[in-house]
This record gives structure tokens, sequence and C-alpha cells, in this order.
């Protein structure tokens, strides 16, 4: 009787455990956010240092994510036209690369890029700095961590990812173009054409640029708290890295299908 | 690598996402037609059936794209079903203009085609086109010709076959002369 008593109690305390710390954690993360918020208007007194970390998330991610769209692009292409040829609708390649790279791919590939290439990086970074004590040195020298070293990298992922979204989808457009005009050998102006009048500027475009400022927050603010929240120690560190990019690829997916849901709603509008 | 380096390649990257932005807005997602688009005005065309016509399909009149479908809602007194049409606003049509429900190729799109009539009285922002003409609608169009089939004599039954829809594929809203048999709702 006793040994059940005790195995049931032991369940129910570590379930109240983890309860409890997911929600301490919550509390704190919200706690974190807003200090971010307030902090930010100083970093942005500094350019300087968010120029440098759109150095370090951005120009330094370009060349991963210039390179994944081209190849995504000319994939989508050559997909797109086995299907589409056995309907005989090949000149139509140009909308479905288009529409596929705007509304979703971009801004949804380029984010999941960041959040492994820059993303990690920020935590890393960000957890060393306080495994080696840095942060808290900074508070003896009256200099706040997060306006020095947690706003500028949030703020730097912030302004970057869209870019990159929008880089991704242009390559991705120029693949599909090599790909369908250049080597199948589609008419060029009808792979134009169609894109021109299928894709809206502010239907299909603008909400690809909304996602991938969402995207952008997101990912940034996980990078920038896990970095921040890190147990400090190698392991803690390490932990951390992770985390930010299983949680970060789950928040865009989840975050991409709500999104997807309150802009194209199949045509029940 | 030194500040300035840092300051030259950021610029650069501004620039060249802005560019793409730029490249998405304007080759891609054609901005400069939209914009006309905002400044046409709206008609309302009632119809029996609308088929699978869809907010924001093409308006067409002789192949050329004039506008969009705004929204498509049922009246619930009549029960027909009403599209609002935006019209970009350098197209007039005249007052009787007939607007019908085809289908680019036969498993294309569904666009409103616009055929221009004889009134020298043209059509004003918030006016009704009168005439209308349903979307083809295959079922009705098989039993249709099941029945005429098993009444009339065969000839009569071919020529009656009406396979409207089939009818453009090869010219995606050409003219498309309505040649389905007796076009419902049509007042001449």
């Amino acid at each position: 009787m006793k040994p059940a008593l005790n195995a049931a109690t032991r369940v129910l305390s570590s379930l109240g455990a983890t309860v409890i710390n997911a929600t301490a954690r919550a509390g704190f993360g919200a706690r974190f956010f807003m200090a971010l918020i307030r902090q930010s208007p100083a970093s942005f007194m500094r350019p300087q240092l968010i120029l440098k970390e759109i150095y370090q998330a951005g120009v330094l991610s370009l060349i991963i994510v210039l390179m994944s769209g081209l190849f995504i692009g000319m994939v989508l292409a050559l997909q797109g036209y086995e299907t589409l040829v056995r309907f005989g609708a090949t000149e139509s390649m140009g909308v479905l690369v288009a529409l596929s790279l705007v509304r979703e791919l971009g801004p949804v590939v380029a984010a999941l890029l960041f959040a492994s290439r820059a993303g990690s990086a920020i935590t890393a970074e960000i957890g060393l700095m306080k495994t080696t004590e840095q942060l808290s040195a900074m508070e003896v020298m009256a200099v706040d961590p997060i306006a020095r070293v947690v706003s500028p990298r949030f703020w730097g992922g912030v302004i970057s990812l869209p870019l990159l979204s929008a880089l991704f989808s242009t390559m991705g457009i120029y693949g599909g173009y090599l790909v369908g005009v250049r080597l199948i050998g589609i008419d060029g102006g009808a792979f134009w054409g169609q894109m021109q009048a299928a894709v809206d500027w502010q239907h299909d475009v603008m909400n690809g640029v909304v996602k991938s400022v969402v995207f952008a927050f997101a990912v940034s603010l996980i990078a920038v708290f896990e970095g921040y929240d890190a147990q400090p120690t190698a392991e803690g560190v390490s932990a951390a890295t992770t985390r930010t990019v299983v949680t970060s690829a789950l928040a865009i997916l989840a975050l991409d299908f709500v999104l997807t849901v309150f802009m194209f709603r199949g045509g029940l509008n | 690598m030194n500040r300035k380096a840092i300051d030259l390649w950021v610029g650069i990257f501004v620039a060249i996402g802005l560019g793409a932005l730029l490249f998405l807005a304007l080759k891609v997602g054609n901005l400069l037609t939209t914009n006309e688009e905002r400044s046409g005005y709206q008609v309302e065309a009632r119809f029996d059936n609308i088929g699978n016509l869809k907010p924001r399909a093409a308006v067409k009149s002789a192949g050329v794209v004039v506008g969009r479908v705004e929204s498509i809602r049922l009246d619930g007194q009549t029960f027909e079903a009403v599209a609002r049409l935006q019209i970009f606003s350098q197209y007039k049509f005249s007052r009787d203009t007939i607007a019908a429900v085809f289908t680019s190729g036969l498993l294309g799109e569904q666009f409103v085609g616009l055929e221009a009539g004889g009134d020298s009285v043209m059509l004003k922002d918030e006016d009704r086109i009168k005439k209308t003409q349903s979307a083809v609608q295959i079922e009705k169009l098989i039993s249709q010709f099941m029945f005429s089939k098993a009444q009339d004599s065969p000839a009569a039954a071919a020529s009656a076959t009406p396979s409207a829809p089939a009818a453009s594929p090869a010219s995606p809203a050409a003219t498309s002369t309505p040649t389905a048999a007796p076009a419902p709702g049509v007042k001449p």
C-alpha cells in the first residue's frame, strides 16, 4: 500500500513541478520581453550596435539563404512541370513558382534557415556571455545587459529576416525561371505574364511580408530569451541552443498555419 | 572586421533586400495595374447560378481583363447570386451589357465575360447589369442530353448536344458567343 502511494505522490509532485516550472518560465519570458521593449529605445540611440548585429545575423546568412532559394525555385519548377505537363498547363508554371514562394516557402524556409543559422548563434553567444559572467560584470558596471547585449541582437534579427525572405523569394523565382524557361523551354512571356496576372501585390506579396515580419519577431525573441535564460554551464548553453532551433521551428510552422488561416481562407471570403 | 566594412556590407544587404521587395512588387505582383484597379468603378450582376466563380476572379471582355470580381453573396429574397464587379476606370460599358460566367478551358478558372451592348448610356458606379447568363453546369447539360436523347430522334439529339464548356478550351475567353442552347437568364 505504502510504496504505491509513494509512487503516486511522486508522479503527482513531478507533474506539479513541471507545470510550475513552465508557468514560471513563461512569466519570466513575459517580464524579459517587457524589459526588452523598454530598453529598445536606448539601443536605437546607438545604431552602431544594431548595424553590427544586422551584419552578424543578416549579411552572414546571405549565402545560405540565396543558395537555398535558388535551389528550391529550381526544384519547384522541375516538380511543377512534371504535374502541369499532364494537364497541358505548363504556362502556369510561373504562377505556381511565384505563389508558392511568395506566400509560403519564402517566409517559412527563410525563417527556418535563419533560426538555425543566426538564431542558434545568438543563443550560444548570449548563453556563453552569461556562463562566463560577462552579463553580471556589465550589471556591476551599471550597464544594462538587456540594453547593451540583448536588444541589439533582437532588433538586428527583426530587421534582417524580412529582407532575407524577400531575397529568398526573388532567388527562387529566378531559379524557377532558369529551369522552366531556359532549361525546359517554356515560353518566357507566358511565364512572366501569367505570374503577373495571378499574383496580387497586396493579397500575396504583402501577406508574405507580414508573415516574415511575424516570424522575425518570434525567432529573434526565442533566440535571445533562450540565451538569456540558459543554465550557466556548458551543457546548459548547448541545451539552450538546441531548444532555440526546435522551438523556433515549431513556432514558425504553427504561426504559419494561423496566419494562413487568416490570410487565405480558400475563397471563403 | 572594422566598422566601415560592416557598415558597407549592411548597406549593401539592406539595399538588395529592398530591391528584392521592389522586384516582387513590380515584376511579380504587378503593383502598377492594381492601382488602376482601385480607381475603377463597381457594378452589380445577378446570376441564377455562378458555378465555381470565386472572388478576385477576372472580368474579361473580348478576352481582355477589364476588372475583378470584388465579392459574391446570395440575395436572401430572390435566391440569386449577387456578384460585385470592379471594372477598371478606363473601360466603359453600355448599360445593356451582358454578363456571363465562362470557364477558361475545360478545367480552368471561371471568369465573368462582358459582352458590350449598343446602348449609348454607359454603366456608372453602383449600377446593375440586368442581362446575365449563368454558369454552365455540366451535370445539367448531361441530364438534358440524356433526356433529349431518350425523347427525340437521334439526329435531333446530336445537334442539341450542347458541350458548351468544351467550346472555349482552345480560345479561352475569346468573344465566346454563348453557344449553350437556350441561354437561361438572357432576356432579349
